[in-house]
C-alpha cells in the first residue's frame, strides 16, 4: 500500500514542533473551509516593452492539509502566484485583480502592516536557492528569532530562544547550529534552516517555491521528507512550486499545471499521471523518461510562447495537436470535468 | 586500435588555502577511454563533488592531470603540436550546461555556426556555408528561417542548446562531452534535446559522454553507466542492469533518491539511510564508507576493486561482492568495452 498521505511514524509524530499545543487531529475534519483560496487572480509587470500578463485569471482552493503541486515551464507565472499569495510582488510587478483569501483573511486589501501579520503566522515562503536567501552575517539564531520578535514582542527572549532550538530539531539540525553563520552550513543544511524560519510561526500554509533545485538527489529526498513530515505534524497546506513532474509525482495529492501564465488542468496527481486531460499536460508527461521505456524520446514540439505576444484563443494551441476551430479565438474556461478534476480545454467542454 | 580519447590512471587534486593545505581529490585513480571502432553513449552520474565535470575537463584538455596520463589517439594531451590539436578540437566537441553563457551576446547566434566553419575550412563558398548551417539547425529539429540572423537573447534555452549541439555536428566529430546538456532547459524540451544528441550518436556514429546529476536522462540517453561519488567510480556497467537492480549501496540509495515520475513507484522506500559522518583514517578506503549504512571494518583500510558481480554486466566497488572475481581499477575500459560490445 503506498497511500499518497501516509500516517506519521509515531517516533517523529511527537516531534517538538507539536509539543506547545497538541496538533490537531488529523481524521473526520468538518466539512472543509479551504484554507487558501484564489480567485481570479492576475499579475502584471510594466516593462518597456509593454505589459506583461504573467498570472492571468487563475482561481484555485486549498483545502487543510493537502500538500498541491503547481508546475510550469520557467516564465510560465508560477513563482509570480507564489510571491502575490505573500504579497510580496514588487514594482514593474503589480496585482491587477482577484481575491486571496487565507484562512479567512482576505489579504489584497489589508494595509502593509496588517499583511505583516499574516505572513509567517498564517502563510509561510520557503523561499528559492537558500543559499541566497539566508543573511551572510547573521546567526542561524539570529535570522529565525527575526520574525519571532517582530511577530512576539511581549514573549520573553528566553522562550523564543528555546522555540529556536525546537524549530532546528524539527527540521532535523543540531541545535548548535543555532551559532553558526551560514557559510559554516552545507546547501542541505542552509535549506532547512530557510524551513525553520518558514515553520516557525506555525503557518497554516506552506509556499515552497523549488525548494531543492540546487540539491542532490539523496539530499533533495531527505529534505522534501522533512518538509512533508511538518506539514503532517502542522497540519498545514502546502503548495509546492516547480517544473519537476518527478519530484510532483512523488510529494504531492494534487497537480495544477500552468502555462503562459494560466492554470490549464487541476486534479488529483495519480489521475493526472494516468489520464492527463489537455493536450499540454499531456505532452509533458509523456516527454517524461520512465523506467522500462529506455531511449523513447518524445518532447513537444515548437516553443513557450513570449508573454508580450500572448496568442488569442487557448494560449497552447500554436502547438497544440489537437488545435480545432475556435481554439485561437476563445479563451477555454477552466471547468470542472469530474470531482476535484478542472480542465481549461475546448475538447472538454462538451463533457459537461 | 587505438582509443581516440584514454584516461589512463588519471587523478586530478585541487589544492586551495594560501600554502595549498586544503586538498580536495575531485578525482582518483580514472580510467576510461572512447573508442572509435564502438561508438556508445557513456553516462558519468554522479552529484556535486563527484568529479564528472573534472573528467569532462580532462578529457578535453582544459585541465592538466595530477597524475597519470590523457591521451589523444594515443598521444599526451598536455604535449599536442599545432596541428595534433587543431584534429583534436575538431574531432573532440562539447556541449555545456549553460546555453545562454556559450554565445557572445553581440553577435547574432549565426556567428557559433560560422568560426567552425571558416576555421576548419568547411565550406568553398557563402552559399555552401549557408547550406551546411541549414542542414546542421534542420538535423536538430530548428527552422533555420526561425534562428539565422537572430540574437542569442531572442531564442529560447532549448533553441540556443540546440544550436550548440547543431555545431557540435557540423564538425563531424568522433566524440561529445555533454556536460549536465539539458539540466538549465525546461523539461518539455529535455526531451528534445536528448533526442538530437542520441540521433548524432545512432545516424553518425559519434561516441557521446553524457555527465549529468540526473540518472533520469541517463538511464533514457546512456548506453552503459559510470556512477562516481568523490572522484572514485562506485559501480560501471550495463545501463539496464545498473537502473533496475543496483548492487553498491551508494547506487542504491541514489536510484531510491530519484524521483520517478510515476506516482505509484514511491521513493524513498529502501531502508537504507546515509549516515553522516567523517572518515576515520583519512581517505584511505572507500570514499563512500563514512555515509555508508552497510560500513564494514576493511571498508577504511583499502579501496576496494571492482567486483564483477554480474558476469560481464556490470562491476561494484564494494566489498559486500568479494566473493565475485575482482577487476584492477585500471581495467575499468577493457571492461566497458566489452559491455558494450555485448549490447
Amino acid at each position: 500500500m503506498t497511500g499518497v498521505a501516509e500516517p506519521t511514524p509515531p517516533a517523529t509524530a511527537a516531534g517538538p514542533i507539536s509539543a506547545p499545543a497538541a496538533a490537531p487531529p488529523r481524521a473526520t475534519p468538518p466539512p472543509v473551509e479551504p484554507v487558501l483560496r484564489v480567485e481570479h487572480l492576475s499579475v502584471s509587470y510594466h516593462t518597456d516593452a509593454g505589459r506583461v500578463r504573467a498570472v492571468d485569471n487563475v482561481s484555485f482552493d486549498l483545502p487543510p492539509g493537502v500538500r498541491m503541486g503547481l508546475v510550469g515551464e520557467s516564465g510560465s507565472g508560477k513563482t509570480t502566484v507564489a510571491n502575490a499569495l505573500m504579497r510580496l510582488i514588487k514594482p514593474p510587478g503589480r496585482i491587477d485583480g482577484g481575491r486571496i483569501v487565507v484562512d479567512g483573511v482576505e489579504t489584497l486589501p489589508l494595509s502593509n502592516e496588517q499583511m505583516r501579520q499574516v505572513r509567517m503566522r498564517k502563510i509561510a515562503l520557503i523561499p528559492q536557492g537558500a543559499m541566497s536567501a539566508l543573511n551572510p552575517v547573521m546567526r542561524v539564531r539570529d535570522q529565525i528569532l527575526d520574525g519571532l520578535l517582530i511577530h512576539e514582542p511581549r514573549t520573553p527572549r528566553r522562550e523564543l530562544e528555546r522555540r529556536v532550538e525546537n524549530v532546528l530539531v524539527a527540521v532535523e539540525l543540531d541545535p548548535r547550529v543555532a551559532r553558526r553563520y551560514p557559510h559554516e552550513l552545507s546547501g542541505g543544511m542552509k535549506q532547512r534552516v530557510c524551513i525553520a524560519i518558514a515553520v516557525a510561526m506555525r503557518p497554516q500554509v506552506i509556499i515552497a517555491d523549488e525548494p531543492t533545485s540546487a540539491l542532490d538527489v539523496v539530499v533533495q529526498r531527505q529534505v522534501m521528507e522533512t518538509i512533508g513530515r511538518l506539514q503532517r505534524d502542522l497540519h498545514s497546506s502546502i503548495v509546492l512550486i516547480g517544473h519537476d513532474m518527478g519530484l510532483m509525482a512523488q510529494f504531492v495529492d494534487r497537480l495544477a499545471v500552468m502555462y503562459a501564465g494560466r492554470l490549464v488542468e487541476v486534479g488529483p496527481i495519480r489521475e493526472i499521471f494516468r489520464e492527463p486531460l489537455h493536450p499540454y499536460t499531456q505532452l509533458l508527461i509523456s516527454s517524461l523518461p520512465v523506467l522500462g521505456k529506455r531511449g523513447v524520446f518524445r518532447g513537444i514540439p515548437g516553443v513557450p510562447p513570449s508573454l508580450l505576444a500572448v496568442p488569442p484563443g487557448c494560449v497552447f494551441h500554436p502547438r497544440c495537436p489537437q488545435v480545432m476551430a475556435q481554439c485561437p479565438q476563445q479563451i477555454p474556461p477552466l471547468v470542472q470535468v469530474a470531482p476535484n478534476r478542472w480542465v481549461a480545454c475546448h475538447l472538454h467542454e462538451a463533457a459537461l | 586500435m587505438t582509443a581516440i580519447l584514454e584516461l589512463r590512471n588519471v587523478s586530478k587534486i585541487y589544492k586551495t588555502g594560501f600554502w595549498g593545505h586544503h586538498v580536495t581529490v575531485a578525482l582518483d585513480g580514472m580510467s576510461l577511454e572512447i573508442d572509435e571502432a564502438r561508438p556508445t553513449i557513456t553516462a558519468i552520474v554522479g552529484e556535486s563533488g563527484s568529479g564528472k565535470t573534472t573528467l569532462g575537463s580532462l578529457l578535453l584538455g582544459f585541465l592538466p592531470p595530477t597524475s597519470g596520463t590523457a591521451f589523444y589517439r594515443g598521444k599526451d594531451l598536455t604535449k599536442l603540436s599545432r596541428g595534433e590539436r587543431k584534429a583534436f578540437r575538431r574531432e573532440v566537441q562539447a556541449i555545456f550546461q549553460d546555453p545562454f553563457a556559450a554565445y557572445n551576446p553581440f553577435y547574432t547566434v549565426d556567428h557559433v555556426l560560422t568560426v567552425p566553419i571558416s576555421r576548419f575550412k568547411l565550406a568553398r563558398s557563402k552559399a555552401d556555408a549557408r547550406r551546411l548551417m541549414e542542414e546542421a539547425l534542420l538535423a536538430v529539429g530548428l527552422r533555420p528561417e526561425e534562428i539565422l540572423g537572430r540574437f542569442p537573447h531572442q531564442l529560447s534555452g532549448g533553441q540556443r542548446q540546440r544550436i550548440i549541439v547543431a555545431r557540435a555536428m557540423l564538425l563531424k566529430p568522433k566524440v561529445i562531452i555533454a556536460d549536465e546538456p539539458v539540466s538549465m532547459v525546461d523539461a518539455s524540451l529535455r526531451a528534445t534535446i536528448l533526442e538530437s544528441i542520441y540521433k548524432l550518436h545512432n545516424d553518425l556514429g559519434i561516441s557521446v559522454l553524457y555527465i549529468t546529476h540526473d540518472l533520469t536522462t541517463a538511464y533514457h540517453i546512456g548506453a552503459q553507466i559510470v556512477v562516481l561519488y568523490r572522484g572514485s567510480v562506485m559501480e560501471a556497467g550495463d545501463t539496464e542492469t545498473i537502473v533496475q537492480d543496483p548492487q553498491h549501496p551508494y547506487t542504491r540509495l541514489l536510484i531510491d533518491s530519484v524521483p520517478w515520475p510515476d506516482p505509484d513507484r514511491r521513493w524513498g522506500q529502501s531502508e537504507l539511510k546515509p549516515r553522516d559522518g567523517d572518515v576515520p583514517g583519512g581517505d584511505r578506503g572507500c570514499k563512500f564508507a563514512a555515509r555508508c549504512p552497510l560500513v564494514m571494518e576493511q571498508c577504511y583500510d583499502a579501496p576496494p576493486p571492482l567486483y564483477q558481480t554480474d558476469g560481464t554486466k556490470r562491476v561494484a566497488a564494494c566489498y559486500l561482492w568479494n566473493q565475485a572475481p575482482a577487476l584492477g581499477r585500471e581495467r575499468l575500459p577493457d571492461f566497458l568495452a566489452q559491455v558494450s560490445s555485448a549490447t
